[in-house]
């Protein structure tokens, strides 16, 4: 089992790719922490894991709090271990045109899909120091790479987890931790079934597989970027987005 | 109970990886005892750790010596 028994800790996971994520490294061996933002979430995580084999459990963490950020971090190092895999997922959107957008809409989405990156990424990255091993995985968006109409501030944190990533990834290298970005495409989950049928379909056009990703095909590569197979790459953002945009 | 300069010499051996005979008093972690930049933040880690203490960043950047921590507890503990 390539992540047997390490301790990985998934935020998002209640549903689309952060679950599929959470069940994928269970697969592979991995002792799988899976966070809500309720108690009831957290709840389904853990019946969710322990229906699907995987050892672990759902927690409540709210990233966009310090405390709430600590607190499940002591509570997940005293029952289970150190995380020494972290995958930043948690994310949200609030559209709108940048002429439209309120303070609020660019504020909350900084604040969870941004500064929740950096909160828990200090966190683990203690843990991962002394145990000269560890892999923290943000989930970043191709719209971070290409951008989007109505998306300026979800594109801005999704092209600032990968610049996150390259910087990260110098400081803390010569410890084997490496720090990786995958960047998804159009992914078939609740947050983009929230398009309308004009805006699906153009992006549809624009894919050259001509179909949705499934969220399982996000998880194959972050279980990837988590295993001793991937070594070797850090500071690499990976897009997986069926041939909607092709970096150089 | 070991002294406090037993402490922070076993903790520098600990961090740096050498022997803890090497750690010299006048040692400087980054000339003598080859730390890089990483290796200091951690070691600074490991003494608040250790002696249940914060150390401010403007303090961190001066603790360059083994003599200069293990002063820097000795003024700074009770």
């Amino acid at each position: 089992m390539p992540l047997a028994d390490k301790v990985c800790l998934v935020t998002g996971a209640s549903r689309g790719i952060g679950a599929a994520i959470a069940k994928r490294l269970g697969e592979q061996g991995a002792v799988v922490i899976g966070t809500a933002t309720s108690e009831t979430g957290a709840q389904a995580i853990s019946t969710r894991l322990t229906e699907e084999g995987v050892k672990g459990k759902g927690v409540v963490l709210n990233v966009t709090d310090a405390d709430s950020v600590a607190s499940a971090l002591k509570q997940i190092t005293e029952e289970f271990g150190v995380p020494l895999v972290l995958v930043n997922n948690a994310g949200i959107t609030k559209d709108n045109l940048l002429m439209r957008m309120s303070d609020e809409e660019w504020f909350d989405v900084i604040n969870t899909n941004l500064s929740a990156v950096y909160r828990l990424s200090k966190s683990c990255l203690r843990g991962m120091m002394k145990a000269r091993w560890g892999r923290i995985i943000n989930i970043s968006s191709v719209v971070g790479a290409m951008g989007n109409a109505g998306q300026s501030n979800y594109a801005a944190t999704k092209a600032g987890v990968a610049g996150f990533a390259r910087a990260l990834a110098k400081e803390v290298g010569s410890r084997s931790i490496t720090v990786n970005t995958v960047a998804p495409g159009f992914i078939d989950t609740d947050m983009t079934k929230a398009l309308s049928d004009e805006q699906r379909n153009t992006m549809l056009s624009a894919i050259a597989l001509g179909r949705l990703g499934q969220p399982e095909e996000i998880a194959n590569v972050v279980s990837f970027l988590a295993s001793d197979n991937a070594s070797y790459i850090t500071g690499e953002t990976i897009h997986v987005n069926g041939g909607m945009y092709m970096s150089q | 109970m070991s002294s406090i300069e037993e402490r922070v010499k076993k903790i520098v051996a600990e961090q740096l990886g050498v022997k803890e005979e090497d750690v010299k008093n006048e040692a400087s972690f980054v000339e003598d005892l080859g730390a890089d930049s990483l290796d200091t933040v951690e070691l600074v880690m490991a003494l608040e750790e250790e002696f249940e203490t914060e150390i401010p960043d403007e303090e961190a950047e001066k603790i360059t010596t083994v003599q200069l921590a293990i002063d820097y507890v000795n003024a700074n503990l009770n």
